[in-house]
């Protein structure tokens, strides 16, 4: 009789990709995220969601350790990817971001052309051996980012002469030419309009098969539409953690209900 | 029963109330103030440039005579085996009188006759003299024949044409007598002399203060050259290095705030400061000669380091963290987003500051005169990398000892110099301006 | 307005509850027929059938509500896409009711097997079910058509639905009327008879949310009922 539930809804049988235990962070005297334990699963979308402020985009940057660019910044606890801590001494942050990929909040290619955009992350890991290997590299990236008909005529022209929506696909498809396994993406669509918005969306849809997406958002409605699993982040503390149906038709925690209807900052 | 209040603004919008009446003419007065300080800018501006040009320009022009000259044997060659050697030993003075033959042979042949004409070789530049044994030890093979040669003319003739030596003036002066200056006026009318432009002015080196018509630029202009090459090859990579590793690599810490407030005291240090550094270190300490350029390079290198460091931290400041944070997303080191992303986009900042600094060093003279560039230099400084150590001069340093001297024909020569080191600051400035409208387009 | 959503999966979740609601409508059909069947041919075999396949629907509804309100609370529909969402609710319960009528009418010939025959009136609402069923058929093909003058149509058809009921409702008085002991089985027959014409005022709500589905308004309740029976005394 299960032959009309919806597809998108069966997560269960995935493997966890990062799994955080006991994560805190401080800037300086202030205790920014607050002991929290979650696990993220392979080929699945996460949505952080939370007002501002609540440590969702912090707790982000731990996952690739972009924090270590803050000077005042202490991580404690243990981040595992794949079963090893990302913050031990012996892992290199550089190397570490080439298998987590990261997407901003403002699209932000570099001031090359789009081939020399997607080209830069394979060349400085050394993943391409011809330039016809990093020619099949650059291709396949742009074409994973729902990018590649609208740009296969001018790969010389620079990266920032593209609309908002192209210049932030171009970014998602840079973040996976490295080949990373997770994506993690920090409001990527907020500074694009509703039908950009849509296209990076399905974008993300898609990119589910492969690899796994962390995404910071604080539109509640684009983390109904676009993830899996939910977690709800509020001071710091993480509040609530669930298959994202259930979040938004009936959550366990009242302060996650508060959020959602929009009761709470 | 409502009241109702009066509005504060005024019943018409057509008809502007005492507030904003006020309020608009105490804007436009403070648009006026600024107005006229700007005017008075540049009329200032304007009267400096006119005066410069006006006491400048007849430096670029200069009196020149036309004499054909009988390189005699019998004075030039006794031997006549026309030996480098024997040649040599003839100095100038063995020289003079066959220009002193040849303007006599001028004078018959136009047949010019002045009352009371005595020492008609006193219109040649005393220079002629050099140029003609310069001339026959480089071609020995012109002994016997009789050749046209371009002289200087001396320096009151070149004043009497330029207006500052009158027939009145020249029967007080030693140097110059009223009838020398008419046979000047004759010779002009027969075509032998003319003023024209002067490229020796930029060429040749310095003469004694004897001779202000043979005195140029040459040396001093070869001199900063060098002084520019050696600020330009240190002071650009130790500032762009000292640089990127203050803004991208060195803790925040006690010690990094120290070394930055120091840098920026730096730019404000007087430029004579550094000269005394400079005597004390480079030539007491190092033993390096006086009046070199490689001297004067480090001294002003340690002048421009300031400079250069401000601007290109500038420049890596304004470079957007979006495109850092870009690049360490994607896996490249501190390293690599330094050297593959922010130092291209700030390279517009760093040349355009280099470039500043460059100018700005090209017109310091204090710290040049203590190291010993006031001296005298006749000759040019040798090829690089020898001629770093040769003695030479500077630009601004020649003016000032040019304006030391006493004939009054290093007045005008003094302000072309000022003229051509403007010109090249123009050069220079523009130069920045136009690699910065070049390179800025770029996010 | 036929163009697919940018973001794909959001066409897919409609679709998902639209063949949901299709499934359930095939399943209704189904049980009218062999209700009405079961009732002529005093089937009781079929008739258990047809009970027990109420379990389907009544699942079936539960679900389709559930992911109804899934679709509401993560897509946030609007326009259209909402009144897809909002008539497959209201739709769904209609035809979960007809469903029910349907068993209803399965359970009453069991007690009917026991009691004789009574006049042509088995043949008679096995007429009035079988055009209730095609008028579900039509309103089914309808709405998937987003077909709204269908949809009107069959909102008309009802007024035969009516009719036949009223007919038998005579008829049945007279049976009553006749013989006393013709009441217990006639009562069943009544009550069967206005069960099917009750499915058909269901099928008309389904019809007047197509009708929404479409146009944004309901149609005009100008709809004329037929059933004079309560205006009816004695006689």
């Amino acid at each position: 009789m299960n032959d009309m539930r919806l597809t998108q809804r069966a997560t269960d049988m995935q493997k966890i990709k990062i799994s955080a235990k006991g994560v805190d962070v401080f800037y300086g005297d202030t205790h920014a995220i607050k002991s929290v334990d979650v696990d993220i699963e392979d080929k699945t979308v996460t949505a952080f969601i939370g007002p501002s402020g609540c440590g969702k985009s912090t707790f982000l940057r731990c996952l690739n350790r972009m924090n270590d660019t803050i000077a005042i910044a202490r991580v404690e606890g243990e981040i595992l990817l794949d079963g090893e801590n990302i913050y031990d001494p012996k892992v290199d942050p550089v190397q570490l971001r080439a298998r987590v990929g990261m997407v901003f909040q403002k699209p932000n290619p570099f001031p090359k052309s789009i081939y020399d955009n997607i080209a830069y992350g394979p060349r400085i890991h050394g993943l391409a051996r011809s330039k016809a290997e990093l020619d099949d590299i650059v291709e396949k990236s742009l074409k994973r980012g729902a990018i590649w008909d609208e740009v296969k005529d001018r790969l010389s022209e620079p990266g920032t002469g593209l609309s908002g929506g192209q210049q932030q696909r171009l970014c998602i498809a840079r973040a996976i030419a490295t080949e990373p396994e997770i994506l993690l993406m920090d409001e990527p669509c907020s500074a694009l309009d509703p039908i950009a918005t849509a296209q990076v969306e399905e974008l993300i849809d898609e990119l589910r098969q492969n690899f796994s997406v962390v995404i910071v958002t604080h539109s509640m409605q684009q983390a109904a539409r676009v993830s899996q699993k939910t977690a709800f982040f509020h001071l710091g503390n993480l509040v609530e953690f669930g298959e994202t149906g259930q979040i938004f038709t009936n959550p366990e925690d009242s302060r996650t209900e508060s959020y959602i209807t929009g009761r709470i900052g | 029963m409502t009241e109702v209040s009066a509005s504060p603004h005024s019943a018409s919008l057509l008809v502007q109330d005492a507030h904003t009446k006020k309020r608009n003419a105490a804007e436009a007065r403070f648009r006026l103030y600024g107005a006229i300080a700007v005017g008075i800018s540049v009329l200032c501006l304007v009267f400096l440039l006119v005066s410069i040009a006006r006491n400048g320009a007849g430096a670029f022009l200069q009196t020149f005579v036309t004499l054909e000259v009988t390189l005699d044997e019998a004075k030039l060659d006794k031997k006549g085996n026309r030996d480098p050697a024997d040649l040599a030993k003839v100095s100038t003075f063995g020289y003079a009188p066959l220009i002193k033959t040849a303007m006599n042979t001028v004078i018959e042949a136009e047949g010019i006759e002045i009352d009371g004409l005595k020492k008609p070789e006193a219109l040649i530049s005393k220079e002629a003299a050099a140029q003609l044994r310069n001339f026959v030890l480089a071609n020995p093979e012109v002994i016997g024949e009789t050749h046209e040669f371009l002289f200087l003319a001396s320096g009151r003739i070149d004043g009497y044409f330029k207006g500052r030596v009158t027939l009145e003036s020249a029967g007080l002066d030693s140097k110059i007598t009223p009838e020398q200056l008419l046979l000047a006026d004759a010779l002009k009318d027969a075509g032998a002399l003319e003023t024209r432009f002067n490229w020796g002015f930029i060429t040749s080196p310095d003469a004694s203060e004897n001779r202000p018509e043979a005195s140029g630029l040459g040396v001093a202009i070869l001199g900063s050259f060098y002084m520019m090459l050696v600020v330009l090859a240190l002071s650009l990579p130790i500032g762009v290095a000292a640089s990127i590793y203050l803004e991208e690599f060195a803790p925040k810490n006690w010690f990094t705030d120290l070394v930055e407030v120091n840098i920026s005291n730096l730019a404000a240090v007087p430029s004579i400061v550094f000269g005394i550094l400079g005597l004390a270190i480079f030539i007491n300490f190092a033993g390096l000669p006086q009046s070199a350029p490689i001297v004067g390079g480090l001294v002003l290198t340690l002048m421009t380091l300031p400079t250069i460091i401000i601007a290109t931290r500038a420049a890596l400041k304004a470079v957007p963290p979006s495109i850092r944070e870009a690049a360490l997303g994607v896996g490249a080191s501190r390293m690599q987003t330094v050297t593959h992303h922010v130092l291209p986009l700030a390279m517009p900042g760093i040349l355009t500051g280099t470039i500043i600094g460059l100018a700005q060093a090209l017109g310091e003279t204090a710290p040049l005169l203590l190291i010993g560039m006031v001296a005298f230099v006749r000759e040019y400084p040798g090829a690089p990398p020898e001629g770093f150590f040769d003695p030479a001069s500077a630009l601004p340093v020649q003016i000032f000892n040019w304006t030391q001297r006493a004939d009054p024909a290093f007045v005008e020569r003094a302000s072309g110099a000022i003229i051509v080191l403007l010109l090249f600051l123009l050069i220079m400035n523009t130069l920045a301006i136009i690699l910065r409208r070049r390179f800025e387009r770029r996010w | 307005m036929n163009d697919a959503h940018i973001v794909t999966s959001f066409d897919r979740d409609l679709e998902a509850i639209q063949a949901m609601l299709m499934k359930m409508g095939g399943l209704v059909e189904t049980a009218i027929v062999n209700g009405a069947k079961s009732l002529e041919t005093r089937d009781l075999e079929l008739a258990e059938e047809v009970r027990k396949g109420d379990k389907a629907i009544d699942a079936l509804e539960e679900q389709v509500n559930e992911e109804a309100t899934r679709l509401i609370a993560l897509r946030a529909p609007a326009a259209s896409d909402l009144r897809t969402v909002m008539t497959v609710i209201k739709i769904s319960a209609n035809l979960e009711r007809v469903g029910d009528y349907a068993k209803n009418m399965a359970k009453r010939t069991t007690v009917l097997a026991e009691v004789g025959q009574v006049g042509s009136a088995p043949i008679a609402i096995r007429k009035m079910a079988r055009e209730v069923q095609l008028m579900l058929n039509d309103v089914l093909d309808a709405y998937i058509q987003r077909d709204a003058s269908l949809a009107e149509q069959i909102i008309e058809r009802d007024e035969d639905v009516d009719q036949f009921y009223n007919a038998l409702f005579r008829e049945l008085l007279t049976h009553m009327m006749e013989d006393p002991r013709n009441i217990t089985p006639c009562m069943h027959l009544h009550f069967i008879a206005k069960n099917v014409e009750r499915m058909g005022d269901h099928v008309t709500n389904i019809a007047e949310q197509v009708v929404y589905l479409v146009t944004g308004k309901l149609p005009d309740d100008n709809r004329m009922k037929q059933d004079e029976t309560s205006y009816i005394s004695e006689g």
